[in-house]
């Protein structure tokens, strides 16, 4: 896949886009084996909006968000030819040090799970101050000033006396709460989520999606929330990546992946979720296992489980077409462009995607 | 009483009830004179469970649903009430007839990380609980696992590889097989499926409904949201804090729930339709503490239905959630003890800790339009906090704004055919229905 069939993105919207990813590669090399965990993702997200990726474990979502951050460590590294742009700088060239101002400042970051994030030996209240002082240089009684209002602010009910307790003495909800709280000291832009809500109850789910919302809408703040929950990303997202194996197959606006799921792995993710039918509807299933991606894309990765495969399918690796007759709604397959018959269509993918493979070659050299 | 051994010898009757619960009460601690009161992990539970039926068990984290599956199949004692199978108390079984039962009963464990031992291979962990109970012959041994192996939808060269070797979902296949091993009658499957995939989970789904008609296995199948116990069970249990909610066929709860607690729950899963007109009911808070619970419904401090004493019917709806926030604040409040110090400073009236009360009072209050009486009741329990004396203030309230919720537990009624019950005090005559109430307060917010 090149990065080419994106650029329409730029000229869709006026406004550039606030983080802009190109041809993302993240590689973790052992001696036994290399696993391109992510392999030549392309999105954009602009201020104010919500972009969803999603996908089952192992498909290379948290490791998306990991490398936007700069948190890739030995042996992964994001490869050459990756582009991150963040307000316009180029995140890839940057040294240690200039990643964690922006951590500090332009991108927050909320894991799956709270408890990872906050120090048990430290108050809630200190932890926030700390990010206070050293992001915003406020100090003393306007930091505990402010800090309260932060925990207002995310619904934290009592919150003065809370900032005096430990982590331990705060509930999951409440916890992933104070994180969030903790994030917004730093006054970023974008927020990553990365499974914020997964380790929570439902009804607690649901307050924290509200919680995010209504924290985007005051701040214009953008977010990049990672799930493996269809529903979660239906409920919050503007629009959806769909990750498998490494690569988006589809991308589109939220409406448009629930209603009209173009990428047959996008359909068979839709259709096997539970509970929105009843017992005799039976539930559908995905034959087989998400692959380790272990070598450079040379065919369609989620070819051995298409029900709708063909022999090409595992010969030329798929680029992004557009699929709908709304813009911005691609999938990476080989029964696209429609209209096309079948020789036709694998012929366009080939051509297209001829750079996208020595541009692979190269990096991996 | 040797009926319990292994499997029943007689022809059994699908749909004849296989287990009764009755007034099964789990608490943890609060022996000592100085220990703190108990946890009441599972409060009094009725249900009962027909022979080849799957019951589901749904609640939030911390209701007590596990402690309740582990009670059944006594891997916890049980604190009072009986469970009866085939009409023995399994809760007063020792020696060998415990034993019996326990073969008979067998359990499927959330983590599939952690309920397997990484240093046997997959033949010896299914393998165990065999060897445990001297099944037949090692030859026997062998081949009943590679039979298991095949049954769940493994490879008989599976048998020689370690746990590691595996996906989260085949993992849990060999925790399932492991459980029918010694052929039992019940199991309980706790969140089997929480720590998979979607795609995972439709196929071990499937799978647990395949095995349940091939051995004629009963289920009690645990899982912390409404979503995936619509596909394999029969009926549903509904649990808070301890109680049984709601309980009843599964598609009559799904369309027809009467608990405002399953309503809230079934409107928190997020649909995978962005068009969805459907309103979410977000509860406030967290549940209470299992050691503190309310005197009445244990649903009352989060209810978006509760009945407020008749002086207040008419207090806008968000000064009364205000007072309902306030309420649990001061609880926490009183819940902490005061040190020795403290407790010196308040004796002589200088006591300051809790000042910042009042801070608390502006960010609720101040910006609604809160009636002269209730500003009052409100500013006079912040006076009590800031005495140093929170269990006062809390008194104050619930003397002030306490209503039949707070103060009676419900009993469960009866609201529709099919053994649909529901605990709930607006079953009753004398109060309005769950729905319309519902519809009215989340409309305006």
């Amino acid at each position: 896949m090149s990065g080419e069939q994106f650029e329409p993105d730029f000229s869709r919207r006026e406004e550039e886009p606030l983080l802009s990813v190109r041809n993302l590669q993240t590689a973790f090399f052992t001696d036994r084996e290399t696993i391109r965990a992510v392999d030549d993702v392309s999105f954009d997200i602009y201020r104010g909006e919500t972009v969803g990726i999603v996908g089952e474990s192992g498909s290379g979502k948290s490791v998306t968000a990991r490398s936007i951050m700069g948190l890739i460590e030995s042996p992964g590294r994001v490869l050459e030819g990756s582009s991150i742009r963040f307000k316009g700088q180029e995140l890839t060239d940057y040294s240690d040090a200039q990643y964690r101002e922006i951590r500090g400042s332009g991108i927050g970051m909320v894991f799956q799970d709270p408890q990872q994030s906050l120090n048990p030996v430290y108050t809630v209240g200190n932890q926030i101050r700390e990010a206070l002082r050293i992001n915003r240089d406020i100090t003393g009684q306007e930091a505990v000033e402010e800090a309260t209002d932060l925990l207002e602010s995310v619904g934290i009910p009592d919150a003065k006396r809370r900032l005096d307790e430990y982590p331990h003495e705060f509930s999951g909800g409440m916890r992933q709460r104070a994180v969030i709280a903790m994030m917004l000291a730093c006054e970023p832009d974008l927020l990553i989520a990365d499974e914020p809500t997964t380790a929570l109850d439902v009804t607690i789910q649901a307050q924290i999606l509200d919680l995010l919302k209504d924290i985007q809408e005051e701040r214009d703040l953008a977010i990049l929330f990672i799930t493996h929950d269809m529903g979660v990303i239906a409920d919050i997202s503007d629009r959806v990546n769909v990750m498998y194996a490494g690569q988006i197959v589809e991308k589109a606006s939220v409406e448009n992946i629930f209603e009209r799921p173009e990428h047959p792995y996008t359909r068979a993710l839709i259709e096997s979720i539970p509970g929105e039918h009843s017992r005799k509807e039976g539930l559908n299933t995905i034959d087989g296992e998400v692959p380790t991606p272990h070598e450079p894309a040379d065919h369609c990765r989620f070819a051995p489980r298409c029900p709708e495969a063909f022999g090409a399918c595992s010969e030329v690796a798929p680029v992004h077409v557009d699929v709908g007759e709304t813009i911005e709604h691609t999938a990476a397959c080989l029964l696209y462009p429609e209209a096309m018959t079948e020789a036709d269509r694998v012929e366009h993918h080939r051509a297209r995607g001829t750079t996208g493979e020595s541009e692979t070659e190269r990096d991996t050299k | 009483m040797s009926k319990v051994s292994g499997r029943t010898e007689r022809v059994a009757q699908a749909g004849e009830t296989m287990i009764k619960v009755e007034n099964l009460k789990k608490h943890y601690g609060g022996g000592g004179v100085f220990a703190q009161p108990s946890v009441k992990a599972v409060d009094g539970v009725n249900f009962s469970i027909k022979r080849g039926e799957t019951l589901g068990l749904v609640g939030e984290s911390g209701c007590g649903k596990s402690t309740l599956g582990r009670t059944l199949i006594r891997l916890e004692e049980a604190t009072e009430g009986t469970i009866s199978f085939d009409g023995t108390d399994v809760t007063t079984l020792t020696g060998d007839e415990l034993k019996d039962w326990r073969r008979n009963a067998q359990m499927v464990f959330q983590d599939p990380e952690s309920s397997l031992n990484d240093r046997m291979t997959i033949g010896e962990i299914i393998r165990e609980p065999l060897d445990a109970h001297d099944w037949k012959d090692k030859q026997d041994r062998q081949e009943r696992a590679l039979d298991l192996l095949t049954a769940v939808g493994l490879r008989e060269e599976h048998y020689y590889r370690y746990p590691h070797q595996f996906s989260g979902g085949q993992r849990q296949r060999v925790g399932i097989a492991r459980a029918l091993a010694l052929e039992p009658e019940f199991i309980v499957l706790d969140e089997p499926v929480s720590a998979l995939d979607v795609s995972v989970q439709a196929k071990i789904i499937t799978l647990l409904e395949d095995l349940q008609e091939e051995f004629d296995l009963t289920y009690l199948f645990i899982a912390h949201d409404l979503s995936v116990v619509r596909h394999i069970c029969d009926r549903v249990a509904v649990m808070y804090l301890g109680k049984i909610m709601e309980i009843g066929e599964t598609e009559e709860l799904y369309e027809n729930a009467h608990n405002p607690y399953t309503r809230s729950l079934l409107s928190a899963i997020p649909h995978p339709d962005p068009s969805s007109s459907s309103h979410r009911i977000t509860l406030p808070g967290t549940p209470p503490s299992p050691r503190d619970p309310p005197t009445g419904c244990q649903f009352s401090t989060r209810c978006p239905a509760k009945i407020r004493p008749e002086e207040y019917a008419h207090v806008e709806h968000e000064v009364w959630d205000a007072i309902e926030r306030y309420r649990e604040v001061v609880r926490e409040r009183s819940r902490m003890s005061l040190g020795t110090f403290d407790r010196l400073k308040r004796s002589v009236g200088r006591f300051s800790a809790y000042d910042d009360i009042d801070e608390t009072v502006a960010d609720l209050f101040d910006d609604l339009d809160v009636p002269a009486d209730i500003r009052e009741h409100v500013e006079t329990a912040a006076e009590l906090v800031k005495d140093g004396r929170p269990e006062d203030a809390r008194s104050h309230l619930i003397d002030e704004f306490n209503g039949v919720c707070d103060m009676q537990r419900p009993e469960l009624h009866q609201v529709a055919n099919g053994g649909h019950l529901s605990y709930c005090h607006r079953h009753t005559d004398e109060y309005e229905d769950v729905d319309p109430v519902i519809t009215r307060r989340t409309r305006d917010t």
